[in-house]
């Protein structure tokens, strides 16, 4: 396998010259093995404030209730659940990274798989912190495991989403966290053989004993595709779990079928908007432009265009079905939610998803890593802004006319948001600090097959097809990191 | 007498230490193991290695799983406590799915990686049997047992023909011990 060359067409994974095992180590390490520097201090200082906010936030809940959020009799789910349902959201990308882009067998997933799967399980603690927050008493929590009780016993409700949710969530969290974390073991191996002191004896723990033998190494591989296999129906099925919490309600709004594939195709989106702001900002101030090059983030980008047309699809879906469906209420709820009080919600949900990433459809734009992070932040924005229109402008107006109400959020509503993405940064940052970002092993893997190096030294020998070699080469000139004046002169 | 113990051929690239297994193979060397900083496709047939069972395992855990969500929603559900919603059968196995989906993941997950570990014998806090520090980061490692197979130079003329950069005569099986 090591020795396969791939077709010279192929965009170079690994940039960069003389590019040995050992600087792959060095330079994915450096993070983890040297004093972080300002930009990280400064960063972890911003996000721990956030984190503080969080808790003081989410204390203040916890002691006067529920009541200290902006909800209503009318809207009894507002930022809760939205924020719930945009970090589940989020989460999905990293799983789509790391567990269906194995199945397909797509390398390039190599580089960026750790942070992406990382963010997946920051973006569920924020997810499940939103759970236990809303439900006002935390502790009230048990009551959603069907535990025996003094009550008959009675059991939790088996045909409720809200409880397949509670199941779906747990098991994508643990899930997630077993995957990611045996993928760690060799890169935590290698960190602990070349620390001393204190932080081999950590490592060494974390490592598990790992020793990089063959038979380690095929067992490796056989639970890590095993994982992978396991974890792309779960992920679509959570999201679809998700979707239900709301899809089998009679709640006009909410009450469509199209709701699952919609928002699976709404969560990959999201998540990977969430990817390209962290790595965009972490190839640089790390200086990995090496591994994760301008092929990856086109081919995210690629993904973002795709799954944002999906989205925009199933807007105008829904919106076309409430006409068709002949149901007043439907129509009512859809009429109201774009043209209502709560019109620029949507507007701004309908602008930042589905208008502005077509400009992706633009390679310029799509290889531009400025407008890359501008666009991540604005679906960022517009994916907080559909679950917002989804969950409050279907329910400020309900089928009494008298209960229609506006929801106005608390500045305990706004903090505990905002403090979550400080939470959210916290555990980001300081994963980078203490684990390696970007999987060694699965790196050193394409290194001989998919780099620059080695496509320069297959044209170099002259073997190659002239017209491929020129289409390669032509290839290369979207890459910020390819020297150029090389491959001219030859 | 002398005291080496192990023998460690330690390639720089992957292919040429194939080529070592292979050398070695064609004189009878048996080799103990190899240690890489990243899996070798191609390696365990060379080496004669079965194939992982833990895809039985996994299915296993998978059936388990279903097995037991499944067995104890219909006790909650069905048998111990049927509720009346709008005399729909208690019995309603679709609304079943979800659940017993994920646990059969769940199961299938957590069982596989617990059979890996165990079968691999990894834990937290294992001490690591390491025979050279770099097999993590960028050296690709045949180890041989040094006891009975002789003589020593042949078989470090053998690795350092096959283009090993480093042949190491180890006194010691687990250098990581030495600390």
């Amino acid at each position: 396998m090591s020795s396969h060359n791939e077709s010279i067409i192929r965009e170079p994974l690994i940039t960069g010259k003389n590019i040995t095992y050992a600087q792959i180590t060095d330079d994915i390490l450096r993070p983890v093995e040297k004093l972080p520097g300002k930009a990280w201090w400064i960063g972890f200082s911003v996000a721990s404030m956030g984190a503080t906010l969080w808790l003081f936030a989410v204390s203040y809940t916890f002691w006067y209730g529920i009541g200290s959020w902006g909800l209503n009799k009318t809207v009894g789910w507002a930022w809760d659940i939205t924020g719930f349902v945009w970090w589940v959201g989020i989460g999905h990308a990293g799983t789509l990274i790391s567990a269906i882009l194995l199945l397909f067998r797509q390398k390039w997933r190599n580089s960026i798989n750790r942070s992406a799967e990382a963010m997946t399980i920051f973006a569920v603690i924020c997810a499940a912190s939103y759970i236990v927050a809303h439900m006002g008493r935390p502790w009230m929590a048990v009551y959603s495991l069907p535990l025996p009780n003094q009550y008959g016993s009675l059991w939790v409700n088996f045909n409720s989403p809200l409880i397949w949710d509670v199941f779906a969530i747990s098991t994508y969290f643990s899930v997630s966290l077993v995957f990611w974390y045996t993928g760690l073991l060799p890169d935590i191996a290698t960190i602990r053989d070349r620390a001393t002191g204190i932080r081999r004896k950590v490592y060494s723990v974390l490592s598990f004993g790992w020793t990089g033998s063959v038979k380690t190494w095929q067992r490796f591989e056989t639970v890590s595709l095993i994982l992978a296999g396991i974890s792309t129906p779960l992920v679509l099925s959570v999201h679809s779990i998700v979707s239900m919490d709301f899809a089998t309600s009679l709640e006009p709004g909410w009450h469509t079928t199209i709701f699952p594939p919609y928002f699976v195709a709404g969560a990959i989106f999201s998540g990977f908007a969430m990817v390209q702001t962290l790595l965009l900002i972490a190839r640089k101030v790390l200086g990995l432009e090496n591994y994760i090059t301008m092929f990856h983030i086109e081919a995210m980008n690629k993904i973002i265009i795709l799954t944002g047309s999906i989205v925009m699809v199933a807007y105008s879906t829904e919106f076309f079905i409430a006409y068709y469906s002949q149901v007043e209420y439907e129509q009512y709820a859809f009429i109201n939610r774009y043209f209502g009080p709560y019109w620029w919600a949507s507007w701004s949900m309908f602008c930042c998803n589905c208008v502005i990433p077509q400009v992706l459809w633009i390679k310029k734009v799509r290889r531009n890593i400025a407008a890359t992070w501008f666009l991540s932040i604005i679906i960022n924005i517009g994916m907080w802004f559909e679950r917002f229109v989804i969950i409050v402008t279907s329910l400020h107006r309900d089928f009494l006319p008298s209960s229609w109400a506006m929801f106005y959020p608390t500045w305990i509503d706004i903090s505990i948001f905002v403090g979550s993405i400080g939470v959210f940064f916290t555990c980001f940052l300081l994963f980078m600090r203490v684990l390696p970002s970007i999987a060694i092993a699965e790196v050193k893997l394409i290194l001989k097959g998919s780099s620059e190096q080695s496509k320069k030294k297959i044209l170099a020998d002259g073997h190659v097809d002239k017209e491929q070699a020129e289409f390669y080469v032509d290839a290369l000139t979207k890459f910020d990191s390819v020297e150029m004046a090389e491959y001219q002169k030859a | 007498m002398s005291s080496t113990k192990f023998i460690l051929g330690c390639f720089e690239d992957p292919d040429e230490m194939m080529d070592g297994i292979t050398l070695l193979q064609q004189n009878s060397v048996p080799i103990y193991d190899v240690y890489t900083p990243m899996p070798i496709h191609g390696i365990e047939a060379k080496l004669g290695i079965k194939d992982s069972r833990l895809g039985y395992a996994a299915f296993m855990f998978g059936c388990l799983g279903g097995t037991v969500i499944f067995s104890l929603v219909y006790y909650f559900m069905v048998h111990d406590w049927p509720m009346n919603i709008g005399s729909k059968p208690a019995f309603a196995i679709p609304d079943f799915i979800p659940v017993t989906f994920e646990w059969t993941v769940l199961y299938t997950a957590f069982g596989t990686v617990a059979t890996f570990f165990f079968a691999t014998h990894l834990f937290p806090g294992r001490t690591p049997r390491v025979m050279d520090y770099r097999a993590t980061n960028d050296r690709f490692v045949i180890a041989i047992d040094a006891k009975g197979n002789t003589p020593h130079a042949d078989i470090t003329n053998l690795l350092k023909e096959a283009g090993a950069v480093e042949v190491k005569h180890n006194d010691r099986k687990y250098v990581s011990y030495e600390i």
